[in-house]
């Protein structure tokens, strides 16, 4: 038991932590972004454009994470974009989360509501400041319970990146429990608890959310 | 593109196959599993309570690789498990927690005057539960159930992992064969969009079914 | 009134949104463009001073990845020092071996896709991988063999060619074709890399591990509850891999390899991978 956390072993093992952290907060806050452009698009429908949008974000949620991370590593060189283990998974599940808030932040400016714009429009309000003063705040403050949700999907997935070899938490257990199969046990306990430390704080978060918007 | 799927096509509707059995298999254990623990998360008894809530989160909280690979090479070890069950053994642990969860909003919804009638007209909690509030929070939950079967086919990927024989771990062993990722990977993309849309598709049905049946 | 308005809202975010796809567009044309110019890569090695190489990290003496450094150690990646360090003295200028994990299956990809300029992967020379790769001539010599957990009856490939018996490959090897003439009738599972391999044999997953011997016996040296068993079966050597249309790499990288052999590198650095190594003759592969 103890070779399974012997010192080089755990300081491997929280370097992959490290990965699976910077991995996660960089996709989040691209998703993030990409999605809320995607949600306002999809709910304000331009002509021809939002068809487009919800045509390929449509797509994108319908196809499984995994298939992205593939195609994005190994098939998008081919048209020239040429990225790492790490860049393809943040693009990859940028883009995969991205059309998954853009759905979150959509139906929660349809909860806001057209009433809502309605009423600021009339004080005198333009479109933009419509939207970003009233509109967008109430819904993304409505959006955060699922949003966050959405955001642990999104740690936990970043182990299916092992496919393509980023060294990250999933990844680098496996090496380690490469070495001896007496670590395999250790090692799933060891990688349980620290993705259930992360993603079990960020749910708590969410319910502290959900209470104080009672 | 299409010279890969006539070269392939038994292999990949084998793959098809194997996803839409694992999907299959996994949406009716983690019906019955996460309707179980739902129940148990609302139980009075505050022991069940807390047996409810800690299965539902650990599983939540937890990455399905490392359930899938738990069971593929470690609960292996003991009882021979093979990668297409150790797949679907994950999915429906993983699925159950969410849609426990769904569950439980679904019954959270519903009047609380429907449990208060029935146990005014005698029933125990167990039968008020089941057989009054359980079947309209059910209904009420079945937009997000659609959600959670669109993620477990989804999520059936994961079998690529533990020579499941799924589509995507034949879109793997296709593209290291053909060395041709890009025109595989957009096959098995379109083969996933057909289960994923038609079961989207089979999801608002019911759901406009369910809504109608509701005003009569 | 108002949700005509509203629309234009709409119209600015999708003008944004648009910014951000053309943006994504040029920014990969302009990496193709970048990559366009360099397409000789022995002149992008000398100018950049940079070498990268796909190596293993899951094969124990070829190629796994150290928790202790995080990067692959094992044979292949000692020859691609050596072959770097001499590639660069021939130069006249210097060239730094960079490391890239590779799996089996993505040996071939991350090359064709330029992620790499060189693979030391354990990597047989084969008719179909030389339809889209070039290889340098043979640096190892390797054939297939098996490897049983220590208790098993299983003693030749030949034994297993039964529906009741499962066999583990790799996915990408060739193991998978070989398999499909010694043993057609054996069930044959592909793990994605040899670590999960081991494992999925260490769980019953099936009887028998398929792969390269000299790979076998780093997993029999991984894990003592199994064993190599039987004479290889085929005669696969493995070639330092690169694309195709790179004569000049591949002259240069030839060229390093022949002077590495001949200074009695290749052989310390068999005498370091293998020596230790229980039930292999590794005198036999010294050159």
């Amino acid at each position: 038991m103890s070779g399974a956390f012997s010192l080089i072993n755990m300081h491997y093992l929280l370097g992959g932590l490290v990965v699976t952290i910077v991995v996660s907060v960089i996709s989040i806050l691209i998703s993030f972004v990409l999605g809320t452009l995607i949600g306002i698009i999809l709910f304000e429908k331009v002509p021809y454009f939002t068809k487009t949008v919800r045509f390929i974000s449509n797509t994108i949620r319908n196809l499984p994470l995994l298939l992205l991370i593939f195609f994005t590593f190994f098939a998008l060189p081919k048209l020239g974009v040429e990225l790492n283990a790490f860049a393809a998974t943040v693009v990859a599940m940028s883009v995969f989360e991205a059309s998954m808030v853009g759905e979150i932040i959509r139906g929660g400016l349809l909860s806001v509501g057209a009433d809502q714009a309605e009423g600021a429009l009339s004080t005198g309000m333009n479109k933009v400041q419509t939207l970003w003063h009233i509109l967008l705040p109430q819904a993304l403050k409505k959006s955060i319970p699922p949003l966050i949700s959405q955001f642990i999907s999104l740690v936990k997935d970043t182990s299916l990146a092992t496919a393509i070899v980023l060294p990250e938490l999933t990844f680098r257990s496996q090496v380690i429990y490469g070495q001896n199969p007496n670590y395999m046990i250790p090692m799933f306990i060891t990688i349980a608890i620290m993705y259930f430390i992360i993603n079990y704080g960020l749910s708590l978060l969410a319910k502290w959310f959900d209470k104080r918007m009672v | 593109m299409i010279n890969i799927f006539l070269e392939n096509w038994k292999t990949l509707l084998d793959g098809f196959w194997i996803t839409i059995l694992s999907s299959i298999v996994g949406l009716v254990g983690s019906l019955v599993l996460g309707t179980i623990f739902a129940l148990l998360e609302m139980a009075p008894n505050k022991f069940l309570k807390f047996i409810g809530s800690a299965f539902v989160e650990f599983f939540r909280n937890i990455p399905l690789l490392v359930i899938t690979l738990f069971f593929y090479v470690v609960v292996a070890a003991d009882f021979h498990i093979s990668g297409f069950w150790s797949g679907t053994i994950g999915l429906i642990l993983y699925t159950s927690a969410f849609i426990a969860e769904c569950i439980r909003g679904g019954v959270d919804s519903v009047d609380p005057g429907q449990m208060e009638g029935a146990r005014a007209n005698g029933l125990t909690y167990t039968q008020a539960m089941v057989q009054v509030v359980l079947p309209q929070g059910f209904k009420l939950a079945i937009p997000s159930l659609g959600n959670q079967f669109i993620n477990l086919v989804k999520n059936s990927s994961i079998l690529s992992f533990v020579a499941g024989f799924d589509l995507m771990y034949q879109a793997n062993v296709i593209s290291g064969e053909n060395l041709d990722p890009f025109n595989t990977y957009i096959i098995v993309g379109i083969m996933y969009l057909i289960i994923t849309v038609s079961v989207s598709k089979c999801m608002s049905i019911i759901e406009s079914k369910v809504n109608g049946g509701a005003t009569e | 009134m108002s949700k005509f308005k509203l629309k234009r809202v709409g119209l600015i975010a999708s003008i944004v949104l648009v910014i951000v796809i053309i943006g994504g567009i040029f920014g990969g044309l302009e990496a193709k463009k970048h990559q366009a110019v360099d397409s000789n890569d022995y002149n992008k090695i000398k100018s950049s001073h940079v070498m990268r190489w796909g190596v293993k990290g899951d094969t124990r003496l070829f190629g796994l990845i150290s928790p202790k450094t995080g990067q692959s150690e094992g044979f292949d990646v000692d020859m691609a020092r050596a072959i770097t360090a001499q590639m660069a003295k021939n130069a006249g200028t210097k060239i730094k071996p960079e490391f890239t994990s590779v799996t089996t299956n993505s040996k071939i990809q991350l090359l064709k896709n330029h992620q790499v300029e060189a693979v030391a992967a354990t990597m047989t020379i084969t008719p179909e991988r030389a339809k889209v790769i070039d290889f340098t001539k043979p640096y190892f010599p390797a054939g297939q063999s098996i490897l049983v957990k220590k208790d098993s009856p299983i003693k030749d490939i030949k034994q297993l060619n039964s529906p009741k018996y499962t066999v583990i490959t790799t996915i990408g090897t060739t193991a998978v074709q070989t398999m499909k003439q010694f043993a057609p009738k054996a069930k044959v599972i592909s793990m994605p890399d040899n670590s999960q391999a081991l494992s999925a044999l260490e769980s019953g997953q099936g009887v028998a591990v398929t792969t390269d011997n000299a790979i076998l016996y780093g997993l029999a040296d991984q894990n003592r509850s199994t064993k190599v068993v039987g004479k290889p079966f085929t005669n696969q050597p493995y070639g330092l891999a690169m694309n195709k249309n790179q004569p000049e790499l591949r002259s240069a990288m030839n060229k390093a390899l022949e002077q590495v052999i001949a200074n009695g590198t290749y052989n310390k650095l068999i005498k370091k991978w293998f020596s230790h190594v229980p039930g292999l003759d590794w005198r036999s592969l010294e050159k």
